[in-house]
């Protein structure tokens, strides 16, 4: 059978750097063909290429046998190619059916489009009223949204990128579920993700970049992720030792009935939040993205300040509820959120001026108000240096790092300034299996040390690897506090989908 | 589809990895040359002779040391408003009124001048120019503190209190300052004096201000490169978010940019005033406030670039009274020129941050 889509030797630089570097790929029809990679290999790139949206340097694309050469995403959709991105580009203020008609190609009436979606949705299982507004619809349910834009185009080819990082287990095997009726239907799907383990159970085939090129091509199916990982590295993967859990401590973070209201008509409010971290323990709130993460983080990190501060949060023993973001740091604790670019570290300035952006208080850096550049450069490098930031200098501009990079070297500079207390949103949201190991190695360490480490993610993997114990945020409430090695998978699982868990 | 050839450009622009600095340095000296070619060009069309029409704007005034010295007095107040806008709109702190807190500078410092007319000690001076810097930094927080409060729009806000204040002073010397033996002219009485700034060199104009300008430059380089509040209020500037994630203060900074701003204004108003002028006049200032903010953005908002942008304004000033009485140039022509300018230091800008690349070179390997 041939192939339908076909990339030869597919070479695209960007200035610095080599992305893809003379890649070879075949997906046939009706193959569920995974793109693995650690960050940085080239996966986006390369997907980039296919859906029209970069033009490779050299190489040949051919499709059913025909050169390839497409002038833009446009004509990608006409020839039956679709692609789900990792964001989404959803209106939170149109309905489901008004979403997918902005984006149409095609001039069908919002009726026609309307029974259109029904049909589509019904014949896919994937269920979603086109009524509903865009902002009541849950992460799941928005990505819905955006495969069903691609199903209506009827495509050859459907491109996901990480596709289940936003889902909860129960959601994610709802869409393996539709990927294979619609691969049984002859339709290739290419797959890009993490997560090895879904690889294995849903892919037939794999291809594996690492540094841009091609390094594998294997049957997930008949290798464990173990092995994948290490081919996608280059090297062995070390385990994580999971440690004892530490005697129960003193508390360093204690947040008592927590409610506070969203700044953002589409956010959500906290509802009664309560928990504690203590010294040496690392503490998970899992659930889906969109449950009131950003505002609890935005309330911890004390960029949002209540008004009637009491003891709703204690860093310490000393209420921290009414205090500014640089009294909080003052007191020792570290802060990470979710957004890297423009938030966690600012996409225009170098990494040297990114590293003093947290670390402006430590009085080696900065004397007398004026900046102190050897000190500077000397904690760059040290970043750089111990955590494998992947880059050709201290002078780069952050916003020339892949995702990961640039988290290997915001975590970096938050662990190095030895916090008491720790709080990170994602801590390894996009970041590849090497690093991502790193990364956790280092907050066991610093929590060994006596830090109190509290993590809001949505990988549960992550949190089982390392958190001593996990609650669940879902529409502004906590669950009660699991102990890990008491919880399963399932019932979290449950929880974050809005079940009791029993 | 798959058969349309490719239309490939002969040239692209390129991203940079890094911010050029060569270009930085290089575009506002290339955005001069053009705007010389384009100078020859218009004053052709004009029917004059073009080399002889670019002596006149732009060799002959500096000829004399008359002419540097007045080229100094008029770049001075663009130097002092100018690093004051540029420390503000690195943070993205618009401050456009920094006319109004020249002229209030020049109230207040002027006020102060009259009202120690009779004192002859050398603190009057002092006192004068600390007053000045005063009135302009007040003027400034005003935007300042409606931004922070209400969140209002210091654009507008600074925009509208200029005016304000240039009616103030022309109420002042029209009224309750009006010097009471100056024939009915809506002047104030000459300074003493005690209240003058020292001449620097004889028979000009040129006076201590020009040092004070040499010095602001020096000290806002260190705020703006060397200082952890020029790091802040760059960070403001590039991504509000991050500042407020890193703990600085947002309104504080706001403050910070608006008082430093407005009390540079008006020192620069006050010099004018106890300067070349030496009494209040029912107008201070050609519009200095406003052609500081293109002065900021030609000299990067770099504290050194607003000193050599200051001196090419006040040359396009000096130059285009210098070819009216000259040749007959119509006075437009310095506002033609400067527009031109900023046309062409706009557009050679994009090189900054992109490079121009010929497809023709187009290769797999790294660059």
């Amino acid at each position: 059978m041939a192939p339908l889509l076909k990339l030869s030797g597919v070479t695209k630089s960007f200035p610095g750097i080599l992305a893809n570097d003379n890649v070879d790929l075949n997906v046939m029809p009706g193959e569920i063909h995974a793109l693995l990679g650690e960050n940085g290999a080239g996966k986006s790139t390369l997907v980039k290429i296919i859906y029209g949206l970069l033009k490779p340097d050299s190489g040949l694309l051919e499709w059913q046998g025909t050169p390839l050469k497409l002038l833009g995403p446009s004509e990608a959709r006409a020839l039956g190619i679709g692609m789900v991105f990792q964001h989404f580009s959803l209106f939170d203020a149109l309905t489901v059916c008004e979403n997918i008609a902005i984006a149409s190609d095609s001039n069908l009436s919002l009726k026609t489009l309307h029974s259109k979606i029904m049909e589509v949705s019904e014949d896919y299982g994937l269920p979603l009223d086109p009524d509903r507004y865009v902002h009541s619809l849950s992460v799941g349910e928005k990505q819905r949204i955006e495969i069903i834009r691609c199903l209506l185009q009827s495509p050859k080819l459907l491109i996901l990128d990480e596709p289940t990082s936003v889902l909860t287990p129960q959601e994610a095997k709802n869409l393996f579920v539709t990927l294979e009726t619609l691969a049984a239907s002859g339709c290739a799907i290419l797959y890009i993700s993490h997560k090895l383990e879904e690889v294995k159970r849903l892919c037939m085939k794999a291809t594996i970049l690492r540094n841009g090129a091609v390094v594998a091509t294997c049957d997930p199916r008949l290798e464990t992720a173990r092995t994948m990982a290490e081919r996608m590295i280059g090297s062995k993967l070390n385990n994580i030792q999971r440690r004892k859990s530490p005697e129960s401590g003193r508390p360093r973070v204690r947040i008592n009935k927590l409610s506070l209201k969203s700044s953002d008509p589409f956010g959500i409010d906290l509802k009664s939040i309560s928990l504690n971290v203590s010294r040496g323990e690392v503490v998970g709130i899992a659930g889906v993205a969109g449950n009131g993460q950003n505002e609890l983080m935005a309330a911890l990190s004390g960029e949002v300040i209540q008004s009637y501060p009491n003891d709703t949060i204690v860093f310490d023993d000393i209420c921290v509820a009414g205090m500014r973001v640089s009294e909080r740091r003052a007191m020792g604790s570290c802060f990470v959120p979710e957004e890297r670019y423009g938030h966690a570290a600012i996409k225009e300035m170098s990494l040297k001026d990114n590293a003093l952006l947290t670390s402006s208080k430590n009085i080696n850096l900065v004397k007398k108000g004026l900046l102190q550049f050897d000190a500077i450069n000397d904690l760059t490098e040290k970043i750089i240096f111990d955590f494998d930031v992947r880059t050709t200098g201290s002078k780069m501009e952050s916003g020339s790092l892949s995702g990961g990079n640039l988290q290997k070297f915001i975590l970096g500079r938050e662990i190095l300034q030895e916090p008491g207390i720790l709080i990170i949103s994602q801590p390894t949201w996009g970041v590849d299996a090497g690093a991502a190991l790193v990364l956790r190695k280092s907050l066991l360490e610093l929590a060994a040390r006596g830090c109190a480490v509290l993590i809001i993610s949505q990988d549960l993997d992550e949190i089982f690897e390392i958190c001593d114990r996990i609650a669940v945020l879902y529409q502004g409430n906590l669950s009660a506090l699991m102990d890990t090695e008491t919880a399963s998978m399932d019932q979290v699982g449950l929880l974050m989908g809005g079940g009791n868990g029993e | 589809m798959s058969l349309i050839p490719q239309f490939i450009p002969k040239f692209v622009l390129e991203t940079r990895v890094e911010v050029s600095n060569k270009w930085v340095i290089l575009s506002p000296i290339i955005a001069i040359i053009l705007t010389l070619f384009s100078g020859i060009i218009i004053f052709s069309l004009m029917g004059k002779d073009p080399l002889l029409a670019l002596y006149t704007f732009f060799i002959q005034p500096v000829t004399t040391l008359f002419g540097v010295t007045e080229l100094l007095v008029k770049a001075t107040p663009l130097v002092l408003i100018g690093v004051g806008l540029a420390i503000g709109f690195k943070a993205n702190v618009w401050n456009i009124g920094a006319e109004g807190q020249f002229t209030m500078g020049a109230i207040f410092g002027g006020g102060a001048a009259l009202l120690c007319n009779n004192i002859e000690s050398y603190l009057v001076l002092p006192f004068v120019l600390l007053l000045g810097i005063l009135g302009g930094a007040f003027w400034g927080a005003i935007p300042a503190f409606f931004k922070t409060r209400f969140n209002a729009n210091e654009i507008l806000t600074s925009l509208m209190l200029s005016y304000i204040a240039v009616l103030f002073l022309s109420y002042l010397v029209h009224g309750p300052w009006r010097d009471p033996g100056g024939f009915n002219f809506p002047e104030s009485q000459l300074f003493s004096d005690y209240a003058m700034l020292p001449v620097l060199v004889e028979n000009s104009r040129l006076n201590l201000g020009s040092v004070f300008a040499i010095l602001v430059v020096l000290l806002g380089w260190i705020l703006i490169a060397r200082s952890i509040i020029g790091f802040q209020l760059r960070v403001v500037g590039l991504a509000p978010a991050a500042a407020h994630y890193a703990g600085f203060k947002h309104s504080g900074l706001v403050w910070l940019s608006f008082t430093i701003s407005g009390g540079l204004a008006g020192l620069a108003g006050i010099a004018e005033v106890s300067g070349p002028i030496g009494q209040l006049l029912p107008s201070v200032s050609p519009g200095y406030g406003f052609t500081a903010i293109i002065v900021a953005f030609l000299g990067r908002l770099h504290p050194v670039g607003v000193l050599f942008a200051s001196l090419v304004m006040a040359l396009s000033y000096i130059g285009g009274e210098n070819a009216q009485i000259e040749i007959g140039l119509p006075a437009a022509v310095t506002g033609l020129f400067q527009g031109v300018l900023l046309f062409f230091l706009l557009a050679c800008d994009v090189l900054v941050r992109y490079r121009i690349k010929s497809s023709s070179f187009i290769s797999g390997k790294r660059s």
